[in-house]
């Protein structure tokens, strides 16, 4: 535990830290197909936008951490062939966290929602999934455990129960058509996996309160994901499936009702009143 | 049996036709390589748009024809109009549109006035076809024979099984040889409800036609999946597989959703030696870039819109031509519309084996149409006198080039730097280039 010990209270400066090596990794050895001044874009606007929606929604400010995480998961998972895009997908993500709210809590996970919307709304925006490579992703699983068991903070509960879930019904599919075991192997290894288990659907602000809520949400995402991929044959369907699950969070918080989460290390207390209500973390 | 691939005759270079300037390349084309440098390459030509999908399988199947044999999965049972024997000439032609290629420039004279200048398929080997089978045979190993054809000098079968056994046997005992692995191989595709489309070579028509060769099958479905299954043919594979696939859609760039895509090295400059081994040129760098990538990874050759080109390797393709490919939403209209073609055609190179393959190939389309090609740059040096002091320059600059063309040419194709110093004959590093002097040595500006 000395380890952990050392590490910042806020897993947010580990969550920048891991994101911010992946997109150099990927820039820098992969060949990702994003131009360079891409990811400045994203964060200019995904700060600007913050800035702009906590004064437009008199919120108390909280800093800059959650909108980085959200431009760097925008980054890494957004492709697009016109400048606009990247920046429209990041105010989009921002703006919701204020927008789309319900029991004081945001609805969707803002990077999760960016690229959703970028891909419905515009004819610009698509998603490379599998542009990590075996050995990429192996390193990433690697980092992104370590990082989730050495910080408590990361919720793991949700990416564990996804994760859980995702391998069983893999594995199940893959014995149940005889195929190769070395394909479940291939299909764990996808860099846009990683993300999406470690600082997509864990996202605390966006998961339900509740630890067996949490648990149901993230079995739901993953049945709606492999339905959507292997049975509609839909691409990136995890993505999909987490925006159309998500709305489900104020249901579940509902029926299992747990104490807010708030960042280690944050600002002023969570409001918990009205619909309306901004809260004052919004991340 | 697998497929080889096509031989398509290299073109004369000609001149680069005008391009919109904001893209253009110029330089001179010289070469292309073409399929044909890859031994037992596949060319399947994948038109796509929405559901509807036409796959055009082109090979050129060398041994009896009799042995000839084609499985492939398929989605959908076929119906006799869903199926077409195509033009092998069409497949030619998009293979050497949109082939790696080779452009040349020639170096100004630097004491002249300054004027700007720039820059497998899845399938199984039968025997001869044997006696057909009755229907109580059929019922009792689980397979159904949902379609009999003959269509050009095909005799095509679509067959649904119920397991993976029962269709081995079934095809073994109508004379296919099937490799000793196929049962497995052809399981999952039975658990996906796939159906399975049976080819072999109907020799009395293949004699009516007149051609001493196989012409590609073609077929036109709506799936909602848009994927290749290499698997199956992996199966009786010896070694990796080449696959080339020439991707058509309305929107963007096609690249695979489960394995890594990325782009072939391109656009550098390499010694104009290589004017004369393009062949193993090219080859050489396909295995290189493969090798890095850890045989995981699908290479994109090229990405362009079919209205136009620079430097052209061969013309675009007419809307005939696009149309005998499968590419069935043009209706008559021109391919090149105002403000875009509405055609983007992506080349994909993968090579395959089952251990770093371990599942089909699934695509996915893109909206990206930036256009993309593999693309190398011989640069000539001016040959002529050089009395001024830009012609001394130029000459301290060439050395840096050639010195950087060598180090390029062996970075991409892991080719020694000695011998290609040797191949490059007076461009060699350090030699004079242009003829005259020795290089000036190093310490000599070093106190000026």
């Amino acid at each position: 535990m000395t380890l952990a010990a050392a590490l910042p209270r806020d897993p947010r400066y580990l969550q920048i830290a891991f994101l911010s090596s992946f997109l150099v990794a990927g820039v820098g050895w992969l060949g990702f197909d994003i131009p360079v001044w891409q990811p400045p874009l994203i964060m200019a606007t995904a700060c600007v936008t913050q800035w702009a929606m906590t004064r437009l929604f008199r919120a108390p400010p909280v800093g800059y951490l959650s909108p980085l995480i959200t431009s760097l998961g925008l980054s890494l998972l957004l492709r697009t062939d016109a400048f606009w895009v990247g920046p429209f997908a990041a105010a989009v993500a921002i703006s919701s966290k204020f927008v789309l709210r319900a029991r004081g809590k945001h609805l969707f996970n803002p990077t999760n929602l960016g690229l959703v919307v970028a891909m419905l709304l515009t004819s610009h925006a698509w998603c490379s999934p599998s542009q990590w490579g075996h050995s990429g992703a192996l390193l990433g699983w690697f980092a992104a455990f370590g990082l989730a068991v050495a910080h408590r903070s990361f919720r793991s509960d949700v990416s564990l129960a996804f994760l859980g879930s995702w391998v069983l019904l893999k594995a199940a599919r893959i014995f149940y058509l005889g195929a190769p075991w070395a394909s479940l192997q291939h299909q764990l290894s996808a860099g846009g996996l990683i993300l999406f288990t470690f600082f997509m659907i864990s996202d605390p602000k966006t998961t339900p309160d509740h630890r067996v809520g949490r648990v149901l949400y993230a079995v739901c995402v993953a049945g709606l994901g492999f339905f959507m991929l292997h049975g509609l044959w839909w691409q990136n369907a995890l993505l999909w499936a987490l925006c159309l699950v998500s709305p489900l969070t104020p249901l579940i918080d509902r029926v299992l009702p747990s104490g807010r989460f708030q960042w280690p290390g944050g600002g002023a207390p969570e409001r918990n009143d009205a619909c309306v209500s901004v809260s004052s973390q919004p991340a | 049996m697998r497929f080889r691939v096509l031989a398509a005759g290299l073109t004369a270079g000609f001149l680069t036709l005008a391009a919109p300037a904001a893209e253009a390349f110029c330089g001179f084309y010289v070469g292309k390589a073409d399929s044909s440098l890859f031994n037992e390459a596949s060319q399947v030509v994948l038109v796509r748009d929405g559901e509807r999908t036409v796959v055009t399988m082109s090979n050129d199947y060398k041994g009896q024809l009799t042995d000839f044999a084609l499985v492939v999965p398929v989605p959908v049972v076929l119906k006799r109009e869903q199926i077409h024997v195509g033009e092998r000439k069409y497949v030619e032609r998009l293979d050497a549109y949109s082939a790696p290629r080779l452009v040349e420039y020639f170096d100004e004279d630097p004491c002249a006035p300054q004027l700007a200048y720039e820059d497998a398929i899845p399938m199984a080997a039968p025997t001869a076809a044997g006696a057909p089978m009755n229907e109580v045979r059929r019922k009792s190993l689980g397979v159904t024979v949902e379609a009999e054809y003959t269509i050009g000098e095909y005799d095509i079968v679509l067959l649904s099984a119920k397991e993976s056994s029962g269709l081995e046997t079934w095809l073994r005992e109508s004379g296919y040889k099937i490799p000793p692995r196929a049962a497995k191989a052809l399981e999952p595709y039975i658990k996906q409800d796939m159906k399975f489309f049976v080819a072999k070579v109907n020799l009395k028509e293949q004699k009516a036609t007149g051609f001493n060769y196989l012409r590609p099958l073609q077929m036109a479905y709506e799936s909602k999946k848009f994927m290749l299954p290499i698997r199956l043919g992996m199966a009786n594979a010896k070694g990796p597989q080449d696959l080339v696939i020439y991707a058509m859609t309305r929107t963007g760039r096609v690249e695979s959703s489960n394995y890594r895509t990325v782009k072939i090295p391109s656009d550098m400059d390499i010694p104009v030696f290589v004017k004369e081994e393009f062949k193993q040129f090219y080859p050489a760098l396909f295995e290189k870039a493969h090798a890095r990538e850890e045989k995981r990874a699908l290479f994109t050759e090229y990405v362009w819109d079919m209205g136009w080109c620079d430097p052209c390797a061969a013309d675009p393709l007419s809307p005939e031509e696009l149309r005998a490919l499968g590419v069935f939403w043009l209706d008559g209209q021109n391919a090149n519309m105002g403000g875009g073609s509405q055609v983007v055609l992506t080349r994909l190179h993968a090579r395959y084996d089952g251990e770093h393959f371990p599942e089909d190939l699934v695509f996915q389309e893109t909206s990206d149409r930036q256009n993309f090609q593999a693309r190398y740059v011989l640069r000539h040096a001016f040959k002529g006198a050089l009395a001024c002091e830009a012609g001394k320059q130029y000459l301290r600059e060439l050395d840096k080039r050639h010195q950087q063309e060598a180090e390029t040419l062996a970075k991409l194709t892991g080719w020694d730097l000695g011998t290609i110093s040797k191949k490059m004959g007076d461009d060699a590093p350090g030699k004079k280039a242009g003829g005259g002097k020795a290089p000036e040595p190093w310490y000599k500006r070093l106190w000026q």
